[in-house]
């Protein structure tokens, strides 16, 4: 028999099924029937037909791979359903950071890994959780345990790693255990910034502040976002906020730095504050107890006391029906229903005074006789106009409502001539500073820091000539008036108004002890750039403030320190106030020749 | 063919010579060509990044070749009758070593699987799988013989138990590729004796069962397989590298060792030795490849279709399966077709074990594909 001949083609072997399977047909010789017959003979016939089935089946498949690899190298892998190419698992997006205005990062993301478990492929669940709990201190074996005997597919076992730790976690090679890409957020500035820039939670979700506010812009992580935060200021302001409240045994303080002309907010400072990287750390505050996640200065809401006396002497002398040279009486308290209105001991003026005196010593009653001649809807429509009736808009989720009269009645008049009976926030407060400060317009704050030289039209409050006055009279009260001690700062022509609102508790007033002690101040007064506010919350006098407890001996002193370092850093020129100049712009007349308005 | 043999010399040799499928030899040396040159291009990163020496691969490939060529010319000089001595044999020896590394045997990456002999590691299993091939093809084909004979034989039932212990003992290390072909050759044996059609389905029903069943009791089969399933799931990054390699390959490749893929696939010698062919070589060299597997395994099939002896089909039905099988599933695996498995492909991939085992398992198959002339059989 020659080689050829035992070479059989798979046509052959399928018509010998169909054939009538004689011995001949399978071309071996007839002395071969002789063993192979009966069953035996069909059995072979059966392995036969049946090898070319899987002969067929494994050449069907070598097709398929055939096709497959035509397909990748020609076509690129195009005519395949699962396309490997558009699926390079979707790479996170890294939340966008937060900068300040200069550039500097006060909060930013970094990638991490954390530590998964699908407990159903976790073969011996006891001894996964013995070796982690080995490399994870702070985290029991029970816990471990516990998460690794679930139900679930899916469990995590441990936040963001470090890749030390990831590696170790690796080299334990628990099966069922697997890392899935994360991102932690980080805030490079601690506590410094908390209440603006809030916090984003473990899974990077703002809950706070601007991280809420700005989530979805944060989340697509295109760009950073700039805020008006320069966050030098925010460390001078916080030093000095800090301090005074440590030396005064405050409850808390606040402070705020806007620039007068934008509205910018350079600063905002809220104490006690927390740390953003670890938001829960902290138990509940009691009750009674500052809440360190609350923002005093955008959703406290405070009568700010005499502070409001710039807005109703700007009110007054706007009006027309107030002129500087008027006088007024503030001596005598004035009793309207039940309530009598009446100044601090030691702060009375014999007789009458002219309207700069009343601003300068800062006299409820005469500011009280002021905006008598100007009436209840002129000062609601007034303090309308600068912001302080609404809530304000502002760029963190935290923002409080005002509280205000309702309805605006007489005795609600006098006593928001001198910043009682009616509740702002700090910011809006500041805002309506900058306002009469800087030649009238009111522009609204924000913590976004605007685009270069766009600054809002903003809306005239003000005229310009009252502007001028008031910058003047806030200056004699840092020279000569309730702020002259600390409020000064030499070369910085700061002038300002202080506010020591006696706080409401359970409804009613409080006795001494429980004030509200402000300062703000605005540099320099010839062309303001900069309002700094400081408020301290319920201070204690102490023997270096003789026991006093106001504005103008625990809040002035901070701003001054915050004036003289922010002063330099941001290229204000100091001048020299005992120039001609100066003093012509600065000058006013506390005596000067004029009416004397009786009271009705 | 050549005249070194006269087909008058009666020798061994040269009956050897004159009977002997000298196609397939043809077609197994072009196969061992291609895979010395890949494992020489591929190897040698992979050498580097687990620091050893660059040539390590290369050098214990070439150094394996010399026993395997020995040991599958050795074999192929067998009878049927001394093929199926030797299975029984190493059936035996190996089932023995291989239990053994249950006990003594070093774990590689989660498995038990290697035992040492002196210096070297082998992997009993490996061998294993060839003379299981032939052990359960005689106890089939022996069944009906005696039935032929008016005899009783239990060998289905002795084939089950065979089946049976081999699972046993690969479950146990646990290795789910050598169970798989395992299963795969039993199965295409069982089928080639007569299965009724009816088990065939029930069996494949089974095998589904199976599968599934190891999806929820091994970890890592269930990852492998959602990975499959869904590449968006989970660590594709094997299955999407080799991809790439295909695609980066084209039509004529980039050339012998100009290939990038093996820089950073951790198996680019072994498992994914495919995808370093379709990057250096390109698709005329892998649809080469495709057709010279199909090429040996048609051929091997062809070569009994006409053989008289069950036995003998059985058997080479059972170990051209293996064959063919190991290199679908490596190529499957490599093309995204299949779930990622490691499976070296045959002749081609850098592996001792496995080498060797393949010059026993082919070295049978060549025996048992020579022509036999009527009466020079011996039972």
């Amino acid at each position: 028999m020659t080689q050829a001949g035992n070479f059989v083609p798979l046509e052959g072997a399928i018509g010998s099924h169909f054939g009538p399977a004689l011995p001949e047909s399978v071309g071996h010789p007839s002395s071969m029937t002789v063993t192979v017959e009966g069953a035996a003979r069909q059995t072979l016939e059966q392995a036969r037909t049946r090898l070319v089935v899987v002969g067929a089946l494994f050449g069907l498949a070598l097709l398929v791979v055939a096709g497959r690899l035509v397909d990748l190298a020609i076509l690129g892998g195009a005519g395949s359903n699962n396309q490997v190419r558009v699926a390079p698992a979707a790479a996170r997006v890294v939340r966008a950071d937060i900068l300040d205005r200069n550039g500097h990062v006060l909060a930013t993301s970094i990638a991490t890994a954390s530590l998964f478990a699908d407990p159903q492929k976790i073969i011996d669940a006891p001894d996964a959780a013995r070796q982690l709990a080995t490399l994870f201190p702070d985290v029991t074996y029970g816990e471990f345990l516990q998460k690794l005997q679930g139900k679930n597919r899916f469990v995590w076992l441990r936040r963001h790693l470090t890749p030390r730790q990831q590696y170790d976690v690796n080299q334990l090679g628990i099966p069922g255990v697997a890392f899935e890409p994360d991102e932690r957020r980080l805030y490079p500035q601690g506590s410094e910034v908390a209440q603006v820039i809030g916090y984003a939670d473990i899974d990077s979700q703002g809950i706070a502040g601007i991280e809420q506010s700005f989530d979805d812009y944060l989340a697509k992580g295109t760009d950073p976002l700039r805020l008006s935060i320069d966050i030098r200021l925010q460390h001078m302001l916080h030093r000095e906020v800090a301090a005074q409240v440590e030396e005064f045994h405050a409850m808390g303080g606040g402070g705020l730095i806007m620039d007068t002309h934008t509205g910018e907010i350079l600063a905002m400072v809220s104490l006690p504050d927390f740390d953003p990287e670890q938001p829960g750390a902290e138990p509940k505050p009691a009750p009674g107890e500052p809440d360190p996640h609350f923002n005093r200065m955008t959703l406290g809401v405070y009568e700010m006391g005499s502070i409001f006396k710039v807005f109703n002497t700007a009110l007054a002398l706007d009006s027309g029906k107030v002129k500087l040279t008027d006088y007024f009486d503030a001596w005598h308290p004035i009793k309207i229903g039940r309530f009598t209105i009446h100044d601090f001991k030691g702060d009375e003026l014999p007789g009458y005074s002219s309207v700069a005196k009343i601003f300068e010593i800062s006299s409820n009653i005469g500011s009280a006789q002021m905006v008598k001649q100007v009436g209840p809807e002129a000062q609601e429509q007034f303090m309308d106009k600068l912001g302080l009736t609404k809530k304000m808009s502002l760029e963190v989720p935290e923002v409080g409502t005002p509280g205000i009269p309702r309805p605006w009645r007489p005795i609600n008049m006098l006593t928001i001539a001198f910043g009682h009976g009616i509740s702002v926030t700090p910011v809006q407060l500041v805002s309506a500073i900058c306002a009469v400060a800087n030649g009238g317009i009111l522009r609204p704050a924000t913590l976004i820091q605007r685009p270069d030289g766009a600054v809002p039209q903003g809306v005239r409050v003000i005229s310009e000539e009252t502007s001028d006055t008031m910058r003047r009279l806030m200056r004699l009260v840092v020279t000569g008036g309730t702020a002259k001690q600390f409020g000064n700062v030499p070369g910085y022509l700061v002038g300002g108004k202080t506010g020591t609102a006696e706080k409401i508790m359970l409804g009613s007033y409080a006795k001494r002890h429980a004030n509200l002690s402000s300062f703000v101040g605005v540099f320099p007064m010839t062309d303001p750039r900069y309002a700094v506010f400081v408020t301290i919350d319920e201070p204690h006098g102490n023997k270096k403030s003789a026991g006093f407890e106001t504005g103008g001996w625990v809040a002035a002193p901070a701003v001054a320190r915050v004036i003289s370092s922010m002063g330099p850093l941001l290229g204000v020129p100091a001048v020299d106030p005992d120039s001609p100049v100066i003093q012509a712009k600065m000058e006013i007349d506390v005596n000067p020749v004029g009416r004397h308005i009786a009271p009705n | 063919m050549s005249t070194v043999f006269a087909r008058t010399d009666h020798s061994v040799v040269g009956r050897w010579w004159w009977t002997v499928d000298r196609w397939t030899l043809v077609a197994l040396a072009v196969l061992i060509g291609v895979g010395a040159l890949l494992v020489t291009a591929a190897s040698p990163s992979v050498a580097e990044r687990i620091h050893l020496p660059t040539f390590y691969f290369v050098i214990h490939q070439a150094v394996m070749l010399v026993p395997t060529l020995i040991l599958m010319l050795g074999v192929s000089l067998l009878s049927p009758r001394g093929v199926r001595r030797l299975a029984f044999g190493s059936f035996i020896v190996f089932y023995f070593l291989t239990a053994l590394t249950l006990v003594f045997g070093n774990e590689i990456k989660g498995a038990t699987r290697w035992v040492s002999v002196g210096p070297l590691s082998v992997q009993p299993s490996e061998f294993l799988k060839p003379a299981f091939a032939v052990v359960s093809a005689w106890l089939f084909a022996r069944q009906h013989a005696a039935r032929a004979a008016g005899q009783f034989f239990p060998g289905y039932l002795l084939a089950v138990a065979v089946f049976g212990a081999v699972l046993m003992v690969l479950m146990a290390q646990p290795d789910f590729g050598m169970t798989f072909v395992c299963t795969a050759i039993w199965f295409a044996e069982f089928f080639l004796a007569g299965l009724p059609m009816v088990f065939v389905l029930a069996l494949a029903v089974m095998a589904i069962g199976g599968l599934v069943g190891a999806y929820f009791i091994f970890p890592h089969i269930a990852s492998r397989i959602d990975r499959f399933l869904d590449p968006a799931a989970g660590d594709t990054y094997q299955v999407d590298r080799s991809l790439e390699a295909f695609i980066h390959g084209g039509l004529t490749g980039t050339g012998p060792g100009q290939g990038t893929v093996k820089l950073s696939l951790p198996d680019a010698h072994a498992d994914f030795i495919f995808a370093v062919a379709g990057e250096e070589l390109g698709l005329a060299a892998t649809l080469f490849i495709v057709t010279l597997f199909g090429f040996i395994v048609l051929r091997g099939f062809a070569r009994v279709l006409k053989d008289t002896d069950v036995f003998v089909v059985l058997a080479v039905g059972g170990l051209f399966t293996q064959f063919g099988l190991q290199a679908l599933v490596h190529m499957g695996s490599s093309l995204h077709l299949l779930p990622a498995k490691g499976m070296t492909l045959p002749f081609i991939s850098y592996g001792g074990s496995s080498m060797l085992a393949l010059g026993l398992g082919t070295g049978m198959a060549l025996a048992l594909t020579r022509t036999r002339f009527p009466g020079s059989e011996s039972r």
